[in-house]
């Protein structure tokens, strides 16, 4: 239904119906011309305001909204009325879109006209692990074209898995006057001809941040292109990149910018050029070092050591690429303030690693790699009373080389005693035990993400022998604030119907090599209330898992099942069913009985999509 | 309110093209009731796995089959397992490299010389870098590598022991390898050098 409003002709859209739940894309599930449930307060725009609108006017009501930002407030504010609907959607300067599938451009400017800043995810997940052939999708182009028409002064462009190409980039930073910060992670489809054309053009940009980006990576030509009188940036990453740039220019830049805080550079940077940048930048905020390495003297070490000394600011430190023992020490005097600290670029061993900690009594957030082992995380669990993050990831690939190092379950259960406000983990380990898992949890019960890694596939407690079921009953049980959950290890179906009994708070669940029957997917569908993004591979789980609660996946933002049992006559049913889901597979055969290689499952007020390959059917 | 599906007659027929493992007319269901049982806890079916792997070769191997042989088979690659990001897996190489910050000296023998020599792979960035090296250790003309004669035309080849244990032909493989799987070297000579050549 359509209504006019009366100041402004815009389009009135029919806000959800009650019953789903809160989603985080901020837009209606219910394609437009949907009717409601509930009777309308009149449309007409000439009666005197009802009890149901609110008593002062649009725009104080509309500046009060503005000061809202979480968009889970956002969404709910839009449910009360229309007047809060239309006075919301006035106000709203930043928009997060989860799926890019989900809602088209089209939709999006329609309802919110006032965005500054887009945040834009593309691809499912296991696209990071090469589960998702290329050219997939998820491209920005048509994003933009809209954009420039309908966000004229669009300042922001934040986008996770998305394919963007040069010829895009270049359209960016030409369209848009106003644009201050571009961030790319983990997206393709360019070059850093693509990057010169922002840094060419953009004459406010603030913040140029590019991570972990699969990219055509030609020259370090891009950084010189920053024009001479150019000095308003504030945060620039191109650790991603491993062409040189030119040294004197991004000297020029940082001398520049007086307001730079954020500065991470590429491991071609010395530790000498890494000096001279310090000596220009001591305010900075956070710091990415390029190679640390060569022959220290103890004049450069004592300067350097002066010139981290001098960075009052520092809270976060990264790169650390290359990095030998001699130049931790230089480091001690900027750990004091630290509150993140990313090594896992960088194999340190437990003694360099400790030797370290001891100057970070402030961390928050730890990354490493295993090669620190477990006495490297005892010594994290003494030294790190706040620390509320910890990421451990392999030093090596455990195809490769035996995993006769890394981390197990003792060093787990080290920072577990030591680290009581932990709350977020990821944990990549070679061995795990039943019993470790439910101490950690005791000790720790107030994990939001729960992310455990065994890394041979369906491995049971090293211990007993049994499957690792317990473990993670044993997480969802104590730990009731539990967002996200990453199982792995030998589990049976009682592992899931644990998951689906007492993880009533879980939003994002990724399954590998798991499972008995369709049985342990149906307890999970059937009992995580909020539940948003499932993400499945190699598990038995067929039709009858997937079809046993269709209707959950409109309240839901994905599903990913890919090398399980599913069919193509399965997920036909499904998408007859819910024709407001998009249901994409992946398969080498499409007649019924085939297996459907790689499903995914979205909700989507924009249709079937136009752009897919010819690898992707469309059911 | 979730209607409840027949999943029994005509239009799924799910049985008929469910895949499975296990002989035709077998039990359907395979419980796992002990942890002995490891049967029911297989992925779905071989085919399928190299279906859905059409980017790689990979094909797990559950180590803890009961079905298997005795000895664990070796682990098989698995596409995108662990689930680590692309670029966090293209620093796993440097790493191993570079684990022995102490050098990587391996023994040099030569047919015929009275004791073995040292060498430090990691002085060395190539081929003809250790092999001028060698060349000038034992005072002698190694010659020119070519993939098909190996080093004929020379009295002498370079020769070395990897993680196996084979004596494989210097030069084969790109050097970054070489050097990780080195164990040690050995210059053979005479007759024995050269049928290795012709092989």
């Amino acid at each position: 239904m359509y209504f006019p409003s009366k100041k402004k002709n815009a389009v009135y859209v029919s806000p959800i119906k009650q019953d789903i739940h809160p989603i985080d894309f901020s837009l209606p599930t219910e394609p437009m011309n949907h009717k409601r449930k509930n009777p309308d307060p009149s449309p007409d725009s000439d009666e005197p305001t009802t009890q149901l609108s609110s008593p002062f006017p649009d725009e104080v009501l509309e500046r009060v909204l503005s000061l809202l930002n979480s968009r889970k407030d956002r969404n709910s504010v839009s449910l009360v009325c229309k007047d809060w609907y239309d006075a919301e959607r006035w106000s709203r300067t930043h928009v997060f879109i989860g799926n890019c599938y989900s809602v088209s451009p089209e939709i999006l400017t329609r309802r919110f006209p006032n965005i500054r800043s887009v945040t834009l995810k593309g691809k499912p997940r296991f696209s990071d692990f090469d589960l998702v052939p290329p050219k997939w999708g998820a491209y920005v182009h048509s994003w933009l074209l809209v954009f420039a028409t309908k966000y004229h002064f669009l300042e922001e462009l934040r986008l996770k898995r998305m394919t963007v190409s040069d010829e895009s980039l270049k359209f960016l930073a030409l369209s848009f006057p106003n644009f201050k910060a571009l961030s790319l992670l983990s997206c393709d489809g360019f070059s850093t001809d693509g990057l010169a054309s922002i840094t060419t053009h953009c004459k406010n940009l603030t913040e140029l941040d590019i991570q972990e980006n699969d990219i055509d990576d030609k020259s370090g030509k891009w950084l010189s292109c920053f024009p001479e009188n150019f000095m308003s940036l504030e945060v620039l990453n191109f650790a991603n990149l491993n062409s040189d740039v030119n040294f004197k220019a991004l000297e020029r830049l940082v001398s520049r910018c007086k307001s730079l805080k954020v500065l991470k550079v590429n491991e071609n940077i010395t530790f000498k050029q890494l000096h001279r940048l310090l000596v220009l930048a001591p305010d900075l905020r956070e710091l990415g070092t390029g190679s640390l390495l060569q022959d220290l003297t103890p004049r450069q070490h004592s300067e350097l050591k002066s010139a981290f000394n001098n960075c009052k600011n520092l809270n976060i430190l990264s790169g650390f690429y290359e990095v030998t023992s001699i130049f931790l020490p230089v480091l001690y005097p900027a750990c004091t303030n630290l509150t993140f600290l990313n090594l896992s670029y960088a194999a340190l061993r437990s003694d360099e690693l400790s030797n370290l900690l001891i100057h970070c009594p402030l961390l928050q957030r730890l990354w490493v790699l295993d090669s620190v082992e477990d006495e490297g995380l005892e010594a994290v669990g003494s030294n790190c009373p706040l620390l509320e993050e910890l990421r451990v990831f392999p030093a090596s690939d455990p195809f490769e080389d035996e995993i006769l190092h890394g981390v197990t379950e003792t060093g787990f259960l080290a920072v577990s005693y030591g680290c009581k406000k932990l709350h977020y983990v990821l944990y990549f380990c070679r061995q795990m035990t039943n019993a470790a898992v439910a101490t950690i949890v005791q000790n720790c019960p107030d994990f939001t993400h729960f992310r455990l890694c065994i890394m041979n596939p369906r491995q049971p407690d090293y211990q007993t022998d049994e499957p690792m079921d317990e473990a993670f009953g044993a997480v969802v049980k104590t730990c009731t604030k539990l967002r996200r959950l990453a199982v792995s290890g030998l589990l049976t179906d009682l592992a899931f119907e644990y998951i689906g009994k007492y993880a009533k708070n879980l939003e994002t669940l990724s399954v590998a090599f798991a499972g008995s029957s369709d049985r342990g997917m149906e307890c999970v569908l059937k009992g995580c209330p909020k539940l948003r993004k499932l993400e499945i591979r190699d598990c038995p789980f067929g039709n009858a898992a997937l079809l046993s609660s269709f209707r959950k996946y409109e309240s839901m933002r994905s599903l990913w099942m890919s090398g399980c049992k599913v069919t193509m006559d399965g997920c036909r049913f499904l998408a007859q069913e819910m024709p407001r889901l998009n249901v994409e597979v992946i398969s080498e055969c499409g007649n019924d009985g085939c297996q459907a290689d790689k499903l995914y499952v979205y909700r989507s007020v924009a249709g079937p999509r136009k752009d897919a390959p010819p690898f992707v059917l469309t059911l | 309110m979730e209607r409840s599906v027949n999943y029994g007659g005509n239009d799924l027929n799910l049985e008929a093209t469910e895949l499975r493992l296990g002989l035709p007319g077998s039990d359907e269901h395979e419980k796992q009731s002990s942890p002995g049982v490891r049967t029911s806890n297989k992925r779905a079916s071989p085919e399928v796995a190299e279906e859905s792997t059409s980017l790689s070769n990979s094909n797990v191997s559950d180590a803890r089959n009961g079905d298997q042989d005795s000895a664990p088979p070796a682990k098989a690659q698995v596409v995108g397992w662990p689930p680590i990001r692309s670029y966090r897996r293209n620093n796993f190489q440097q790493k191993k490299t570079e684990a022995d910050g102490a050098g990587m000296y391996v023994k040099v023998s030569m047919d015929g010389a009275p004791y073995l020599r040292k060498v430090d792979l990691k002085v060395y960035k190539s081929y003809p870098e250790l092999l001028m090296a060698l060349e000038n250790m034992f005072k002698l003309t190694i010659g020119e590598y070519s993939e098909r004669e190996g080093y004929n035309g020379s009295e002498f080849a370079p020769t070395y022991e990897d993680k196996d244990g084979d004596w494989m032909l210097v030069g084969d493989v790109p050097w970054d390898m070489f050097i990780s799987t080195c164990k040690r070297l050995r210059i053979m000579k005479g007759s024995e050098a050269r049928g290795l050549g012709c092989l």
